[in-house]
C-alpha cells in the first residue's frame, strides 16, 4: 500500500470493511519480493505454464512485448513458481537489489 | 397499552424479543437459558413471530449465524450462558468488531470446573473485553424492558454495536414476578425499523471482516474503542427515550438511598434488590449506608460513578467471579482502577459472595456493612473477603 494510501482510524468503513469492490488491486503487494523472474524470451513457446501456474494470477502475454509473457511486477512475489515450472527453464529468478 | 401479567422472567425476555420482530434467532439451550430459546421456538413455530429460527449444533455456530444474519441487515437475536458464552467467545469479538448490531441475553452462570449450572459472574467477566456494549438487569421487568431497549441501541447508526443484556441465571430466569407488558404498537413506536450501517448486498458489495494487516490493524482496535467510548452517550439518550415512551427510568448507574452515605456498597445484578431491604433496616438504625447499583459494565461508567462515590468515607464492591490469581474481582479491580490517581479515593473494601450459586442471605450484607463499619472507623481494608467461606 502507498504510503499516502493509508487511512486515519476516522478513515475506515464501520468494521474495517472494505466498501470498494476490486479495491485490492490499488494494495501494491509486490514490495515484499526477494526475487524477481526475469525472461529469456527466445526460449519461450508461448505455452502459457507460467501464467497458469503464477499463484499471483500477476503473469499476462503482451504486457511487455507482443505475444510474450511477462510479470507484472506490482504484484509478483518472486515465489519462482513460474521459473520452476516453464518447461524450456527460460525464466530465472534474480536478487533483487535495493 | 400495557397489560400487566405473571411471568417467568426467561419467558418476559422472549415474549419482547418477539414484540420488537426479531427476523433471525439462531440460539442453542444451556441452562438457565434453555426457556427463553425454548419460547421463541414455540413463538416462530405458531406464527406469532415471523422469524427464521436456527437451531444451531452449538454457540460457537449460534454466534456465526448471528454474524451473517446481521450482516445482511436482519435483527438478530441470541441467547446463552456459561459454557455456551465461553464456546461462543471467539465469535462474539468478530460480532462487535465487525459492528453488527446483535442482542444477546447472557442468563450468568458459574464456569466449570467443578460443574455448576448455578449463578454467578464467571461467564461475563471473561468476556469483559470483547467490545459489546454490557449492561445488567435487577428484575423481571428491567430484563424485559432492557431487552427492547437492547435493540434500539444495538440499532442506533451512531453505534452499531452488538449489546448483551445480562441477568442472573435461576435467580431471575426461573422467577415469575409481576411485569408489565407492552403491546406492539408501544414497542413500534420506540423502535423503528432496522437500518443498517452498511450490510451485505450483491448489488453493492462490500467485503465485511477483512485481513487487517499490520498497516491497518492498530487503526481498527482504536476505531472500536472510540465507538465503545462514545456509544455513552447514545446509551443515555436511548434509555431517556426509553422512559419517554415506557415511564420507566434507567441509568448506567443507579443509587438507593446514597445521597448523604458514608458507606456505600456497590452492587451488579440481582443482587442488588436484597442489598436495598439491609439498607433500609440499617438506616431505621441510624446508620448512613447507600448502594450503588452498576447498571452498565461496558462502557465502563467512569464519570458517574466517580461522582456517587464522591465523598463516601469506604467503599464496598461486590463481585460474582473471581479473578484467579489477580487482586481483587474483576468489578472491584475496575473501579479501584478507575479512581486511581485521583485527588481522593475512599478505601475499598471487596467482597466475592454468591459464587456457583451460594446463596447471599441478607445476614451476607449485614456482614459486610459491619465490615465497612470497621474500615470507616480506621479499620484496615485488607484481602477480598470471600463472605461465607467455610474456613
Ligand atoms: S515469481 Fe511467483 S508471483 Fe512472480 S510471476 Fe513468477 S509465479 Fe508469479
Ligand atoms: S512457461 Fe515458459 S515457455 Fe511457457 S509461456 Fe511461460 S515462459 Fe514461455
Amino acid at each position: 500500500m502507498a504510503q499516502s494510501a493509508k487511512p486515519k482510524w476516522t478513515e475506515l468503513a464501520p468494521g474495517a470493511a472494505i466498501v470498494e469492490p476490486a479495491s485490492a488491486r490499488q494494495n501494491r503487494t509486490g514490495d515484499w519480493r526477494s526475487q524477481r523472474p526475469v525472461w529469456e524470451h527466445e526460449k519461450c513457446i508461448r505455452c502459457g505454464v507460467c501464467v497458469a501456474f503464477c499463484p499471483e494470477g500477476c503473469v499476462h502475454f503482451g504486457q511487455q512485448q507482443e505475444g510474450l509473457p511477462s510479470a507484472d511486477l506490482e504484484y509478483c512475489k518472486g515465489c519462482g513458481i513460474c521459473a520452476h515450472e516453464c518447461p524450456t527453464a527460460c525464466i530465472s529468478m534474480v536478487e533483487e537489489e535495493e | 397499552m400495557e397489560k400487566r401479567i405473571g411471568l417467568e422472567t426467561s419467558i418476559a425476555v422472549a415474549e419482547a424479543v418477539g414484540l420488537c420482530d426479531a427476523d433471525v434467532v439462531a440460539a442453542y439451550p444451556i441452562t438457565p437459558q434453555t426457556h427463553i430459546v425454548e419460547h421463541l421456538s414455540e413463538l416462530v413455530a405458531d406464527g406469532k413471530l415471523e422469524a427464521a429460527f436456527v437451531p444451531v449444533e452449538s454457540e460457537h455456530s449460534a454466534m456465526s449465524v448471528c454474524c451473517g444474519t446481521a450482516a445482511t441487515g436482519a435483527r438478530t437475536f441470541t441467547a446463552t450462558s456459561s459454557q455456551g458464552l465461553a464456546l461462543m467467545h471467539e465469535i462474539v469479538f468478530i460480532a462487535s468488531a465487525m459492528r453488527l448490531p446483535i442482542v444477546m441475553t447472557v442468563a450468568n452462570r458459574a464456569l466449570s470446573a467443578p460443574i455448576s449450572i448455578w449463578n454467578d459472574h464467571s461467564d461475563i467477566m471473561a468476556e469483559r473485553d470483547v467490545g459489546w456494549v454490557q449492561i445488567f438487569a435487577e428484575n423481571a421487568q428491567e430484563a424485559l424492558d432492557l431487552t427492547i431497549w437492547a435493540f434500539r441501541l444495538a440499532e442506533d447508526r451512531r453505534v452499531s454495536l452488538p449489546v448483551m443484556v445480562n441477568f442472573d441465571g435461576f435467580i431471575l430466569t426461573h422467577t415469575i414476578e409481576p411485569v408489565l407488558m407492552p403491546d406492539r404498537e408501544m414497542v413500534q413506536a420506540f423502535l423503528p425499523p432496522f437500518q443498517p450501517l452498511q450490510r451485505l448486498d450483491v448489488d453493492n458489495p462490500i467485503t465485511m471482516g477483512p485481513v487487517g494487516i499490520p498497516d491497518i490493524y492498530p487503526e481498527t482496535r482504536y476505531a472500536h474503542q472510540q465507538v465503545l467510548a462514545a456509544a455513552y452517550g447514545p446509551i443515555t439518550e436511548t434509555l431517556e427515550e426509553f422512559a419517554r415512551h415506557f415511564g420507566r427510568s434507567y441509568y448506567p448507574v443507579e443509587t438507593y438511598r446514597a445521597d448523604d452515605a458514608e458507606i456505600l456498597l456497590v452492587t451488579m445484578g440481582a443482587l442488588g434488590q436484597t442489598a436495598m431491604e439491609v439498607v433500609d433496616a440499617r438506616r431505621r438504625r441510624g446508620e448512613k449506608v447507600g448502594l450503588v447499583r452498576l447498571r452498565l459494565w461496558r462502557p465502563f461508567p467512569f464519570a458517574a460513578l466517580a461522582r456517587v462515590l464522591d465523598g463516601a468515607r469506604v467503599v464496598g464492591v461486590i463481585d460474582r467471579a473471581v479473578s484467579v490469581g489477580g487482586p481483587v474481582g474483576p468489578v472491584a479491580s475496575e473501579i479501584k482502577a478507575a479512581g486511581y490517581g485521583a485527588s481522593r479515593q475512599p478505601p475499598i473494601m471487596n467482597f466475592i459472595v454468591g459464587l456457583g450459586g451460594r446463596d447471599v442471605p441478607t445476614d451476607d450484607f449485614e456482614l459486610m456493612f459491619d465490615r465497612l463499619g470497621q474500615v470507616a472507623a480506621g479499620g484496615r481494608v485488607g484481602e477480598p473477603v470471600f463472605v461465607g467461606l467455610r474456613e
